[in-house]
Parts: structure tokens; sequence; C-alpha cells
């Protein structure tokens, strides 16, 4: 395999392998945040603020993953 | 219904106008695809240079971040010079974003929040407007083509741009080319003309600005914690205390990890709004290659979201950093 078809793989299995725990960690959190919505319908504004933080902090190692991808494609 | 809908568009004198401008706009759009076709997306990672033989530290997404800080000087300044006791529009505006940040900031830092406000709220509207300037239309499509630079960059830059364009417009439809065959097609016509080099980029979508946003708030970290704890601000990483020599060590290994993390936070900031606003204009540009009418809406719209969130995630977890930094790290050990 030459160095080109490997740097594609590469990225491909970064951007695979590192989109399954965030995936997961954001379905957490939604689920948690649905849960505490029906629980207490009053505090959902809060709730879904503090949601969005977390999914963007979960979200924020997929992006990681991404940027390995992304150098590992563009440079 | 259908009467309805024709008054919609047709009612008035006006709505006849906005009608004929946004069908004229469309039908120009689809007639330039034709006329002019356009290059296949340009994805660079970092900022590039405008002037070729200029100075190669004014980069595109140089000259966006000075645009942005003027728009945000201005917007200061008009609000600044038209205070009034019953506030106007702009006025009512930014009292209401600047009300909604100030709780936000008081439910996390407390009795800090007025020391640590104009830090993080600076941060936050700085990063917003960057990370909104790079959806404006004609940011990144607009720019020049600059000649290949003399024979010995040649094979490398040409290379690099091969490498660049994998994906091909080819009959209207896009497709995956390999680099030969991109070779053979379009980037022989447009190899002529030398490297398209867009006007402006946004500031975030370059590692520069935000890793020295996220430095410089790193740095800010250390001094809020100097100030508010002294000297002692410094046991947290150089902490051999304990009760036996194993603790101590443990203790040791642990301030090593604190120093270790205060770096990583750097790598963390500085990567997360990157990574978020370079693959938001990556997910534009290839939804436009695919089909380039209405697609990329609900996309657009996703990345107006995201840039929120993003400026958002920033501001809150300066806020965070500053506040931990000013709680004593040691201060439950003494008391036992």
């Amino acid at each position: 395999m030459d160095v080109d078809a490997m740097k594609q793989l590469g990225a491909a299995l970064a951007m695979g392998l590192g989109a399954i725990g965030p995936g997961i960690g954001i379905g957490l959190i939604g689920s948690k945040a649905m849960e505490a919505m029906g629980r207490n319908p009053e505090a959902a504004g809060t709730v879904q603020t503090n949601m969005i933080l977390a999914i963007a902090f979960a979200e924020s190692i997929g992006i990681f993953a991404l940027v390995i991808a992304l150098l590992l494609k563009f440079v | 219904m259908g009467k309805k809908i024709v008054d919609f568009l047709w009612g008035t004198k006006q709505r006849k106008i906005w009608t004929s401008v946004i069908v004229g706009l469309f039908a120009a759009s689809i007639l330039i695809n034709f006329i002019a076709p356009v290059p296949p997306p340009h994805v660079a990672l970092s900022g590039e240079p405008i002037f070729s033989t200029g100075p190669k530290w004014f980069t595109n997404s140089v000259l966006t971040t000075i645009i942005v800080d003027i728009i945000l000087l201005l917007l200061a300044l008009a609000t600044r010079f038209s205070l009034k006791e019953v506030p106007g529009g702009l006025q009512n505006f930014m009292e209401a974003i600047i009300e909604a940040l100030y709780g936000l900031a008081e439910s996390v830092a407390g009795k800090n929040a007025g020391k640590f406000f104009p830090w993080v709220v600076t941060i936050f509207l700085f990063v917003i407007i960057s990370n909104w300037s790079g959806l404006i239309p004609g940011v990144g499509s607009i720019g020049f083509y600059h000649p290949y630079p003399a024979e010995e960059k040649h094979g490398e830059d040409s290379h690099a741009y091969l490498s660049d364009n994998q994906l091909a417009m080819a009959g209207g439809s896009i497709i995956l080319a390999a680099p030969e065959s991109v070779q053979a097609a379009p980037a022989a016509a447009v190899s002529e003309k030398g490297k398209f080099i867009p006007l402006f980029r946004a500031p975030s979508a370059d590692l520069n600005m935000t890793f020295a946003l996220a430095i410089s708030t790193m740095v800010m970290v250390q001094i809020w914690g100097v100030r508010h704890l002294g000297g002692s601000y410094f046991r947290k990483f150089f902490n051999f205390s304990g009760p036996n020599g194993f603790m101590k060590g443990i203790n040791g290994f642990v301030g090593i990890l604190e120093l270790i993390s205060e770096f990583s936070r750097v790598l963390a900031f500085g990567f997360r709004l990157f990574g978020n606003i370079f693959a938001g204009e990556i997910i534009l540009f290839t939804m436009t290659f695919l089909i380039a009418f209405l697609l990329p809406v609900p996309f657009y719209v996703l990345e107006v979201f995201v840039g929120f969130v993003q400026a958002l995630v920033f501001m809150m977890l300066a806020l965070v950093f500053f506040q931990m930094s000013t709680i004593s790290h040691g201060s439950h050990d003494e008391h036992h």
C-alpha cells in the first residue's frame, strides 16, 4: 500500500472510530435530559441550555477526530 | 388558495419588486453557472497570503479579523454615544444581550462575575461575530487567482493543488476523481490562471486565531489565580505535602497532571473552535457542490446555531476556568 492510500484509510478510520464515543455520549446526555424534562417540565429551559452545553463538550471530542482526519487528508 | 399565493407574491408594487428580484437572482445564479463554471471547492487548512508578493503574515483571515474588530468597535461606539434614558432599538438590543450574558456569568462565578465579565463577554462577542462572518455570502468565494510561484516550487505546489481537489465536477454532477484524472480535465484550465486565493476567510476557521484566544485565556486563568490566591496558587502544581512519603508522591504526581492539563486545555480550546467552524465550512462546500439550490439551506441554519453554541461554550469554559483558578486548592486539607 502506498502512502496516499494509507492516508485516506487513516483519515476514514480516525473519523469513524472517533465518532463512536461522542455518539454514545450525546445519546446519553440527550436521554437523561429528556428524562429530566419529563419529570420536571418547569425546568425545561435550564435543562435545555445545560444539555446543549454538555452536548457541545461531547461533540468536541468528535471534532478532534475530525481535525485529525482533515490534517491527514489535506496536509 | 391559489389566489392567496398570487396575492402574497404579486399583490402590491413592493411585493412585485421583491419577487422579481429574488427570481431574477435565482435565474442569474443558474445562468452564471453555465456561462462561467465554478471551480471545485478550495479547501485550505490555514489562511493564505492575499498578495502573492506582499507580506506573508497578511492572510485573508487576518483581513477578516480586522473587519470583525471594526464591526465590534463601531457597534460599541454607536451604542455608547447614543445612550438614552429610554432605550431605543440598538441600545435595547445590546442591553438585552449584556443582561442575559451577565446573568449567565453571575450564575457561574457568583461575586467574581463583575471581574470576569469584560473578558468573557469580549471573547463571546468576538467569537460569535467571527463564526458568523464565515457564513456571509462571498466570504471564501470572492478572491483572486495567484500565478504559481517559480519553477522549483511548482511541482510541490501543483501536487498540493491536485490532492486538494479530488471532488470534481463532471457533466453537472459531482464525482470523486483520482488526482490524475482531475489533472487531465478541469485543473488544466485552472492552472493557467493560477491558484485561487479567497479574499476573506472566517477568523475562527484559522488555527492561529483560535490558538491566540486559547493561549490568552489560559494565561489569564493563571493571572486570576495569582491575583486571588497569591503565591499559594502555584501549590496546585507543586504540591509535596502529605502525612507520609506515599501520599507525598501521589500529591506530587497530581501536581504534574494539573500542569499537563493546563496545556491540554489550550489545545482543546483551540481545536474545538477551529474544528467546529472549519468542519462547518467544509460541510457547506460539499453540500453546495452536491446540489447548489436549497440543499445547503438547512446546513446553513445548523451552522448559524453551531456558531452561537461554540461562542457560548468558549465563554462558559473560560468563565469556569477563571472561577476554578480563584478557589484555593488545598484549603480543605488544612482543616483536618
